[in-house]
């Protein structure tokens, strides 16, 4: 089990339970929470593990703050998308989106890494924005590509198609179609995915990660290139994102500016990198599964509060469901403060004592 | 930026004898958007549209450096950089339209007495305004993580996207139309050229500021002090001056100049919605880093490369607009790589 | 050690993030006189200075100005208490002109004439260069002007860092004549000093510090007289460093 979880254990009884029950609750979910739309939660919320763990490898483990992630998000589902649309739907055709998506973004992530790590932080984070809104503009303006607007649907292959099943059989009262096992495709990937992420940052290369966040100007006095490690952390956790882009992709059977590129998904990655912790990979589980269930109930929540103080209107209006976010940022805004180890660190114990250097 | 300014009346200074060093201007960057237009003649064509966008480019770049100004000098100053400055553009905006909307009929009234009084209004109001908050948030988001800049950038991120949300939940977030006093509308023939005359009144004020802010900076002791603590905070320090106060004025000006920003361009697009303060971040920081940290001039010349590119290619290739102005910080980097005049040597 | 000395350090110790740099250091600057800071690179003379200017917060142990605790004063209060400081690397203003570097020195906002002319006196070069910009200025002249800049008005102490630092012979010769001349006014100087036959021309006092102590206080005609403990404390003879 250690070895699974590469030595870096959850160190915490109350964080392990969560996992644990994290873990059991994707895998059964099919079986446990019937509907589609808590499947799509959960999908979604393997999904969104990957990318935000990858990002926690970026600005937790190598202390870049990088706004192009998304970017990197969105490559790996047009990439799967347009070869989808282009050639003909089936395992081909997945195969090369998803190898070409990787390319792509090697390739750009080498480039950003290369050309912008040699400056300070503020002008890399300035830039990756700068280059991530041209990109998203990009996209919408080469429609005949991407769909532009309205993104592009796509047929996938026969086993994930819902109209796919082992001969209607079914078991526990859940039909085996094609949903079936897309989700359980997506579930096992993202898994894989997140132990991989796990052993990434806890090789030795990820330990230097963690000496160059500290203080890079000893990391380099010791010996170490910073560049190049920023720069292979920057592919890493660009290709980690791609990957789940093409997951998305998959899943939706769909890709869209909305649902890849847009900027608040940037932001909610950036709010759960924090609040759920940074620089503990567990932080991005634990964080995206209680921001994505929040997300969608506490809004509920939301909406009957402003009807009950519909007659204070700023009361209302600051309750109303699309204003969750003021609340998060205000949440973020204390995490980054108070706690910058997030639930993670707080469940062990570690509280604002240890701070994120910058 | 080098100038040399005299000081009057300073006894026994000799005038220089010849063999000293030239005080040589750097003009190269200066010559960058003369430049741009000329380049742009040939392409665009026509002489009467390549001056329309040109004026227009010229204004959108005004309005920018106005923006601009304040943060690159926050920054050169205290090494501070607000990722949320786009939350006072955003807020100069809505207020201004509080003011605007309704006090419709003096925005509706021929009478230029009246659109100027009820556009100064709306000005003071949204600088007011920008200003206060520029307080409250050097103060409560700011000031807590000086020195740090991860956590600067993450914290000013923050804080802009509660104040979006504080935008919405106070006017709305829809889209809220604004229209132009009565006597700035319309435009001005010259030739076959129809320039619209608020652009004119927005290269107007963005000349005014920029020359006021340049007086301020070379002709009297604040400027002397900004100038000074630009360069090394400490020293102006070690010489007896709380440059920390000097800092907090400076952010609440940089915040009051964006709200300022913001109504102008509230009323160059004529229409105002809270993204514009997102939207207009990304043109900040690539003027800001084309023109070179802590650097006044700089950030002029690259709001107008900035604003001329956006109008050129908006007319000749209008799908990589955007896409131009990066290239354009690219190439800019890759000649200067601290910018067009680094200031702040840090 | 005299009764009262217009600057008093007593056990600071200084930190800089991890490392302990300062280990309880003791020193005094007689009042209107000059005392020496002598020591090896690295023995902790310009983090004593920054020290006490106040850019560095010491983080045991009290200093004293003309009867006030100024240990936890903020840097700008320091300096308007009457300290100047003239820094290793001399910060002058490269952008702005020398006059604007003078100017701004000159906190009461006008530069007094005579005042004026005494610095010019000692420092000619200057006069030349006053509407230059003072980027392109020589490193001696940069170092004059460092100087300049804290003696445009009456100060009560000086602290300077190593001001002769990669500078010619005949330049180093000026810079002796300058502090002789400023010993004649009512000001007390703390000097850091490589060049011992510089300490020995101006100095009254000294201390010599190694590994963030002081490890020997007294006159300077002793230190001068004494060859072998030169030896022991700054490993070269006198007759070495002419």
């Amino acid at each position: 089990m250690i070895r699974l979880l590469s030595g870096d254990l959850p160190r915490s009884r109350a964080l392990s339970a969560l996992l644990i029950l994290l873990l059991l609750a994707l895998a059964c979910a099919p079986f446990v929470f019937p509907g589609a739309r808590a499947l799509n939660m959960a999908a979604k919320i393997c999904i969104f593990v990957v990318l935000v763990a990858s990002y926690d490898l970026l600005l937790g483990y190598t202390g870049i703050v990088s706004f192009a992630h998304t970017m990197f998000f969105g490559i790996g589902g047009y990439g799967v998308a347009i070869a989808m649309t282009r050639m003909e739907p089936g395992w081909g055709a997945l195969a090369a989106g998803t190898l070409g998506a990787l390319f792509v973004t090697a390739l750009l992530a080498l480039v950003i890494g290369l050309f912008s790590l040699r400056v300070r932080a503020i002008f890399f984070a300035m830039i990756t924005l700068a280059v991530a809104t041209a990109f998203a503009t990009l996209v919408s303006q080469l429609s005949d590509w991407t769909g532009g607007e309205d993104g592009l649907s796509f047929k996938v292959p026969e086993v994930f198609t819902p109209g796919f099943s082992l001969g209607h059989a079914e078991w526990l009262g859940v039909p085996l179609n094609g949903k079936l096992f897309t989700y359980y495709f997506v579930f096992c990937s993202a898994l894989v995915l997140f132990l991989l992420l796990l052993r990434i940052v806890n090789s030795p290369f990820g330990r230097v990660l963690q000496a160059i966040r500290e203080n890079d100007f000893r990391a380099e006095a010791i010996g170490y290139r910073t560049v190049v490690f920023r720069t292979v952390s920057t592919v890493l956790s660009a290709l980690f994102a791609a990957l789940a882009g093409v997951m998305m992709a998959l899943w939706l059977r769909y890709n869209g500016p909305d649902t890849s590129l847009s900027f608040e998904i940037m932001v909610d990655v950036l709010l759960i990198v924090v609040i759920g912790g940074m620089g503990t990979v567990y932080g991005a589980a634990i964080g995206t599964a209680l921001f994505l269930v929040a997300q969608t109930y506490l809004q509920d929540a939301m909406k009957l509060a402003s009807d009950a103080t519909a007659a204070v209107p700023l009361f209302s209006g600051l309750l109303h469901p699309d204003r969750w976010l003021l609340w998060l940022g205000m949440l973020f805004i204390l995490s980054v403060y108070y706690f910058p180890q997030g639930i993670v660190g707080r469940l062990r114990g570690e509280g604002a004592g240890r701070d994120i250097s910058t | 930026m080098t100038t040399s300014s005299s000081l009057p009346g300073v006894p026994g200074a000799p005038s220089a004898p010849a063999d000293l060093p030239k005080v040589r201007l750097d003009w190269t960057p200066l010559a960058l958007a003369p430049l741009l237009m000329l380049l742009a003649y040939p392409l665009v064509g026509s002489g009467s549209t390549w001056l329309t966008l040109t004026v227009a480019g010229l204004a959108m770049g005004m309005i920018i450096f106005v923006v601009s100004s304040g943060l690159t000098l926050v920054f050169g100053l205290m090494d501070v950089l607000n990722f949320g400055h786009g939350a006072f553009i955003a807020l100069g905006a809505y207020v201004a339209a509080s003011v605007l909307l309704p006090l419709a009929p003096w925005v509706e009234a021929d009478s230029l007495a009246l659109n100027l009084g009820v556009f100064a209004l709306a000005i003071l109001a949204a600088m007011a305004a920008a200003g206060a908050v520029g307080l409250f948030f050097e103060r409560v988001v700011v000031r807590p993580v000086y020195g740090q800049h991860l956590k600067q950038i993450l914290i000013t991120m923050g804080g802009m996207l509660v104040a979006e949300q504080l935008i919405k939940a106070i006017w709305g977030a829809e889209t809220i139309a604004l229209q132009l006093p009565a006597t700035f509308r319309g435009a001005v023939l010259l030739g076959d050229a129809a320039i619209e005359k608020y652009r004119l009144i927005a290269v107007a004020l963005g000349l005014v500021i920029f020359v006021a802010m340049l007086l301020v900076l070379n002709r009297t002791r604040l400027g002397l002090l900004i100038r000074a603590g630009v360069e090394n905070r400490e020293m102006v320090e070690a010489l007896g001056y709380r440059i920390r106060r000097l800092f907090i004025g400076m952010f609440v000006a940089g915040a009051a100049l964006a709200g300022l920003g913001g109504v102008l361009w509230g009323l160059y697009q004529q229409n105002i919605t809270v993204a514009i303060g997102a939207q207009v971040n990304v043109l900040i920081f690539i003027v800001i880093i084309i023109g070179g940290l802590g650097s006044t001039a700089g950030c002029f010349v690259g709001a107008l490369l900035v604003g001329l590119m956006a109008n050129y290619t908006g007319f000749l290739f209008p799908k990589v607009a955007l896409f131009s102005n990066i290239l354009l910080m690219m190439l800019v980097l890759l000649w200067r790589p601290q910018g067009l005049y680094p200031v702040a040597r840090r | 050690m005299t009764d009262d000395p217009i600057l008093r350090l007593r056990s600071v110790h200084t930190y800089i993030g991890p490392y302990h740099i300062l280990h309880g250091v003791d020193l005094d600057v007689p009042r209107g006189g000059v005392a020496m800071l002598l020591g090896r690179n690295g023995a902790g003379k310009t983090t004593t200075l920054r020290t006490i200017m106040g850019l560095w917060r010491a983080g045991a142990g009290n200093i004293h100005f003309d009867g006030t605790d100024i240990t936890r004063h903020a840097t700008p209060a320091i300096a308007q208490a009457g300290i100047a400081y003239v820094p290793e690397n001399m910060s002058v203003f490269s952008d702005l002109t020398v006059a604007e570097n003078m100017r701004l020195a000159a906190r009461s906002g006008a530069i007094d004439e005579e005042r004026l002319d005494w610095v010019f006196r000692m420092f000619p070069a200057l006069k030349i260069f006053w509407h230059q910009r003072a980027g392109v200025l020589s490193g001696g002249q940069k170092q004059m002007l460092s100087m300049a800049r804290a003696v445009i008005e009456p100060r009560k102490l000086l602290i300077v860092d190593e001001p002769t630092k990669g500078l010619a012979p005949a330049i180093i010769q000026n810079m002796i004549s300058v502090f002789c001349e400023l010993k004649q006014t009512a000001v007390s100087i703390l000097l850091v000093e490589q060049n011992f036959h510089m300490a020995k021309s101006v100095g009254d006092t000294v201390s010599v510090m190694d590994g963030g102590r002081v490890v020997h206080a007294g006159a300077m005609g002793d230190l001068a007289a004494d060859e072998a403990l030169q030896q022991r404390l700054l490993g070269l003879s006198l007759a070495a460093h002419q």
